[in-house]
C-alpha cells in the first residue's frame, strides 16, 4: 500500500545547522505516528516539512504517492492543529472553524453546517458564537482540532497539542484525540516530547535526536528493544551500563540497558544467585512514588536505578549507604548498538 | 526625617490623592495648553465682526459659519482639500503597506534597523528646506523631468500634465506635483503605526491561514489586513489630518487653488478675520470626526 506519508534522504539546513540530516519515514495511511524527541532534535522541523510550512534543502517528501517537495501549504491535504491554537482573534468560533470551507469557495450555509457537524464532535457547539478571547486553553485546543478537521483532511499534523494544557486536561483530550482518530480514520502525525504520550496514544513512533531519526517501532518495541542508549533512556527511562562495567557484569564491551523494573534487589553478604547477572552496588537515595519506589544505588562511577513495588519494599528499608546486591536475568538485558 | 516620612505615611494611605498630585501637571498641560487653547480658538467662530474697524466682538453669532459655507469658493477649497487629503492618504496606505509589511515579517534585524533608518532620516531636515527642495525637483527643467526624458517617458508625462483639473504647466505647478510632495512628506507617519501593528500579527495565523487552504492574496484579506487596520487607521489619521491641516506645501508647490490651511493663515493674517480662520479650522476637525467615526463603523478599532 502506498504510505500516506513518505519522507525520503530528507535534509533541512539552516546556514551550517543541520535541523533535519537524512531523515527516511514512511507513515501508512489511518496511522497514529508520533514524532518524538527532546526540543532541537528536528521533529517540528518535520513536522512543517510535510505541512508545507518549509522546504527541505534536500531530499523528497511524498502524501501518497505524490511528490510535493515544493507544494506550498494550500495545495496539500493535510491540515494542522498548532501549539498555540492559531486562532483568528478577529472571527467567532464558527467562522474559525468555517474558514476552511470559505477560502475554498464553498457557500455561507453549507459552511455554517460544516462548523456545526465538526463542533459537535469536538463537543462546542454552544460556544459557536463566542470570540477565541473567551475561551479556556482545553476549548481553544478543541475550536483548532475542528478547525484543522473541517476540511477533511487525509492527514492531520499536530504540533504539541497538548503542551499548554494541565494534566487532568491533558489526560482527558489524549483519549479524545485517539477516539477521534480512531472514528475518522484520518492519518495523525503528532509531535510531542512526552514520551508518556506518545506511548500511550501512538500506534508508531519516531525518536528524534539531533536532526536524525534514531528508531522507528511501536511503543512496545521501544520499550522492550531500544536499540541505542538515547533511546533507552528517553522512552522510559533505562539503567544504560556501557565500558568497565558492562564488561564487570557481562564479561564484553557491548553497552546495554536494563529496566529499572527488572533489577532485584538482595543484601550483598548471601552468595551470588545462579544463572543471574549481578553487581554489587551502595545504597543512595529512595524516592517514594506510592505503589513504587525508586532506589538509586551507586555501582562504581554510575548510578543504577531500580523500581520496587512498594507492598514488598515496605518490610524493611536499608540504611543509605548500605551495600546491597543488584541482579536481574540474561533475558532482560537489551543490548544497545553502539553510536 | 519624621516629617518626611510622617508624608509619606500621609500618601501612601490616600492612593487617590497620591495619584492626583502625580497626574496633575500633565493634566493641566494638557487641559490648558492644548484643549483650553483649542477651545478658545472654536470660541472665537461663534464671535462676530465689526466690519468697519475689524474688531471682534464678542457677541455670539452664527453669520461667520454662514459665510464659510454660503460662499462657493470656499466650499470649493474645503473640497479639494478634502480631495487632496484622500486621494494622499490612499496613495501613502499602498506604498506604505508592502514596505511595513516586509518590515515586519521578512527582513533581518539588520534590513529592519537600516530601514527604520531609510524611513525617519528625511524627517530629520527642515520640512522648509524639503518643500522648496520638491518644487526645484518638480520644476519645469528639473531634475525630474530631465530623468523622464532620459528614459524616453516625456511624452508620457506631457499627457499627465495635460489632463484638466489635475494637470498643470509644470509639475511643480499642478495637483500632481503638490500630491507627490504630499505623499512623500508623511509617507512615513504611515509606515511606522503599520510595521508596529503588522508585527503584533503572530506568524502562525499566517500559516494557519494557509494551512487551512488560504492561497497568499486570501490570507492577506481575510487575516493579515483585518489585523493591521488599527495601525492602518492610526496611519491614515496622522496622513489625512496633517495634509487637511497643512498649508505650506500647497503654498510653495502646485496650482495656484487655495487650501484650507492657506485661508485660516490668511484669514488670520493679511485679512485679520480671526472668526472666519477660526471657523475654517473647525472644518478638518469635523471632517477627521467623521473620518474616525466611519473607520470605527468599519470595524477599524476592532481589534485593538
Amino acid at each position: 500500500m502506498t504510505p500516506a506519508i513518505e519522507l525520503a534522504g530528507v535534509s533541512r539546513l539552516f546556514g551550517a545547522v543541520r535541523a533535519l540530516d537524512d531523515v527516511s519515514l514512511a507513515i501508512a495511511s489511518g496511522e497514529f505516528f508520533a514524532l518524538l524527541g527532546p526540543s532541537g532534535s528536528g521533529k517540528t522541523t518535520c513536522l512543517r516539512l510535510v505541512a508545507g510550512f518549509d522546504h527541505p534543502t534536500a531530499g523528497k517528501v511524498t502524501l501518497y504517492g505524490e511528490d510535493v517537495t515544493g507544494v506550498p501549504p494550500f495545495e496539500r491535504s493535510v491540515n494542522t492543529v498548532f501549539q498555540d491554537y492559531a486562532l483568528f482573534p478577529h472571527m467567532s468560533v464558527a467562522e474559525n472553524v468555517a474558514y476552511g470551507p470559505m477560502v475554498r469557495g464553498v457557500g455561507a450555509v453549507e459552511r455554517r453546517q460544516l462548523a456545526r457537524e465538526v463542533l459537535e464532535l469536538v463537543q462546542l457547539a454552544s460556544l459557536a458564537d463566542r470570540a477565541p478571547s473567551q475561551l479556556s486553553g482545553g476549548q481553544k485546543q478543541r475550536v483548532a482540532l475542528a478547525r484543522a478537521l473541517v476540511n477533511r483532511p487525509k492527514v492531520l499534523l499536530l504540533d504539541e497539542p497538548l503542551g499548554a494544557l494541565d494534566l487532568r486536561l491533558r489526560e482527558e483530550m489524549q483519549i479524545e484525540l485517539k477516539a477521534i482518530q480512531q472514528k475518522l480514520g484520518i492519518t495523525f502525525v503528532y509531535v510531542t516530547h512526552d514520551q508518556g504520550e506518545a506511548l500511550s496514544m501512538a500506534d508508531r513512533v519516531a525518536v528524534f535526536r539531533d536532526g536524525r531519526v534514531e528508531q522507528v517501532d511501536t511503543p512496545r518495541g521501544l520499550y522492550v528493544r531500544p536499540r541505542t542508549a538515547f533511546v533507552a533512556r528517553f522512552v522510559g527511562s533505562a539503567n544504560v551500563i556501557e565500558g568497565a562495567l558492562a564488561r564487570r557484569i557481562t564479561g564484553s564491551d557491548q553497552a546495554f540497558a536494563v529496566r529499572p523494573e527488572v533489577i532485584e534487589i538482595r543484601a550483598a553478604d548471601g552468595p551470588p544467585p545462579a544463572g543471574l547477572l549481578c553487581c554489587e552496588g551502595t545504597l543512595e537515595e529512595v524516592h517514594y512514588h506510592g505503589a513504587t519506589s525508586r532506589w538509586h544505588l551507586r555501582v562504581g562511577d554510575a548510578v543504577l536505578t531500580a523500581v520496587r513495588q512498594e507492598a514488598a519494599a515496605a518490610a524493611a528499608i536499608p540504611a543509605h549507604g548500605a551495600r546491597l546486591r543488584l541482579a536481574w536475568s540474561r533475558e532482560s538485558l537489551v543490548p544497545l548498538e553502539a553510536r | 526625617m519624621p516629617a518626611l516620612r510622617a508624608a509619606a505615611a500621609f500618601l501612601h494611605g490616600r492612593r487617590g490623592f497620591y495619584l492626583a498630585l502625580l497626574l496633575l501637571p500633565p493634566l493641566l498641560w494638557l487641559g490648558i495648553i492644548y484643549l483650553g487653547s483649542l477651545f478658545a480658538l472654536l470660541a472665537q467662530s461663534f464671535y462676530a465682526i465689526d466690519e468697519f474697524t475689524a474688531r471682534i466682538v464678542p457677541v455670539f453669532t452664527l453669520a461667520t459659519y454662514r459665510q464659510l459655507f454660503s460662499h462657493p469658493a470656499n466650499l470649493d477649497i474645503i473640497l479639494r482639500t478634502l480631495a487632496m487629503a484622500v486621494a494622499v492618504t490612499a496613495a501613502a496606505a499602498v506604498i506604505a503597506f508592502p514596505v511595513a509589511n516586509y518590515m515586519a515579517r521578512y527582513a533581518t534585524p539588520r534590513v529592519k534597523a537600516l530601514f527604520y533608518v531609510g524611513v525617519m532620516l528625511p524627517m530629520w531636515t527642515s520640512y522648509l528646506v524639503k518643500v522648496y527642495a520638491w518644487r526645484l525637483v518638480l520644476a519645469k527643467q528639473g531634475i525630474f523631468s530631465w530623468f523622464v526624458d532620459l528614459v524616453g517617458l516625456t511624452p508620457a508625462l506631457d499627457g499627465a500634465l495635460a489632463t484638466p483639473v489635475i494637470g498643470g504647466p509644470s509639475l511643480a505647478s499642478s495637483y500632481i506635483g503638490m500630491f507627490v510632495v504630499f505623499v512623500y512628506m508623511w509617507l512615513p507617519f504611515m509606515i511606522l503605526p503599520l510595521v508596529a501593528a503588522l508585527e503584533r500579527v503572530p506568524g502562525t495565523l499566517v500559516a494557519a491561514s494557509a494551512d487551512l487552504g488560504a492561497r497568499p492574496r486570501q490570507t492577506f484579506r481575510h487575516v493579515v489586513l483585518p489585523l493591521a487596520l488599527p495601525g492602518l487607521a492610526a496611519g491614515s489619521i496622522f496622513t489625512f489630518s496633517l495634509t487637511l491641516g497643512d498649508y505650506i506645501i500647497p503654498s510653495v508647490v502646485g496650482a495656484p487653488g487655495y487650501f484650507i490651511g492657506m485661508m485660516v493663515y490668511q484669514q488670520q493674517g493679511t485679512a485679520g478675520n480671526l472668526p472666519l480662520a477660526a471657523a475654517f479650522s473647525v472644518v478638518p476637525i469635523i471632517l477627521i470626526a467623521i473620518y474616525l467615526a466611519l473607520a470605527r463603523r468599519m470595524g477599524a478599532f476592532d481589534a485593538l
